[in-house]
């Protein structure tokens, strides 16, 4: 589900409950992203980090939030901001989770350490029983 | 979204219009299970040229599409990955494994008619 901000024409934001959100939120993200000059091919890069990214809360917390966000601070600072949130049932061992490989459901494993590869700054903040959030930027190289 | 899926001699052809939602793929992967079968179709092609993204559930779909082809007599070549969903692809650690890719539906074509001629089945 769409919830544009009409005061803010650089920031939208999303409601997450389907794996159809998924895809709503990664198509958001490369049309947000396309506004301040991003080659085409990291706008994939960062599609393809809010996938993945969006489809961890759709596996395990089954609905959140996600807000992308445009960052327009002069030349040398433009990017784009990705914070996905839930409060879904976290994860007890973030360390764990950031290893490539590991999996408990029918991921990869490659989902969150593949969405930090993709971006240029990820940070994910958990705690066990209220949930986690994870954020992301891409700068405009 | 459903995927259309052509039949062309003894091929299946499924040709992505536009983006898949993770349930979209896993109703793919069960028709051509299906058409297979009901088709005695030797060869598949999935055309993926209108997709933007392969992340990691749509490149095990894939993956997975073209194991349970084959185990019901059926090669799948996956054609159309666009240039910018490769780099994706790798600087996200995505394989497609041993699963044949090749650039566009007329060299998938091409690749299939050449794996039928080798197979002692035959055309």
């Amino acid at each position: 589900m769409l919830l544009t901000d009409t005061e803010n024409e650089n920031q939208v934001h999303l409601h997450i409950a389907s794996s159809a959100d998924v895809v709503a939120a990664r198509q958001q993200a490369r049309a947000l992203a396309s506004q301040v000059g991003f080659s085409h091919s990291n706008l994939t890069v960062i599609a393809t980090a809010v996938s993945e990214v969006v489809r961890n809360i759709v596996e395990y917390a089954k609905e959140g939030e996600v807000t992308i966000t445009l960052i327009n601070r002069g030349a040398y600072r433009k990017g784009v901001e990705i914070v996905a949130a839930d409060q879904g049932p976290g994860i007890p061992e973030v360390s764990i989770v950031m290893r490539d490989g590991y999996s408990t459901r029918k991921g990869l494993g490659i989902g969150l350490p593949g969405a930090r590869r993709l971006m240029d700054d990820f940070e994910i903040v958990s705690e066990v029983g209220k949930g986690t959030t994870v954020t992301m930027r891409k700068w405009v190289a | 979204m459903d995927v259309p899926i052509l039949k062309q001699s003894r091929y299946l052809i499924a040709s992505i219009q536009s983006a898949l939602s993770d349930e979209d793929l896993l109703r793919l992967r069960d028709a051509l299970a299906d058409l297979v079968g009901r088709h005695r179709a030797r060869g598949v092609i999935i055309d993926v040229t209108a997709l933007d993204v392969l992340d990691s559930f749509a490149t095990r779909t894939l993956r997975a599409i073209a194991y349970t082809t084959k185990l019901r007599g059926a090669e799948t070549v996956i054609v159309g990955i666009q240039p910018d969903v490769a780099f994706a692809m790798v600087q996200l650690g995505l394989t497609l494994e041993d699963v044949p890719t090749s650039l566009d539906l007329e060299e998938g074509l091409a690749f299939l008619d050449q794996q039928l001629e080798e197979s002692p089945a035959g055309p």
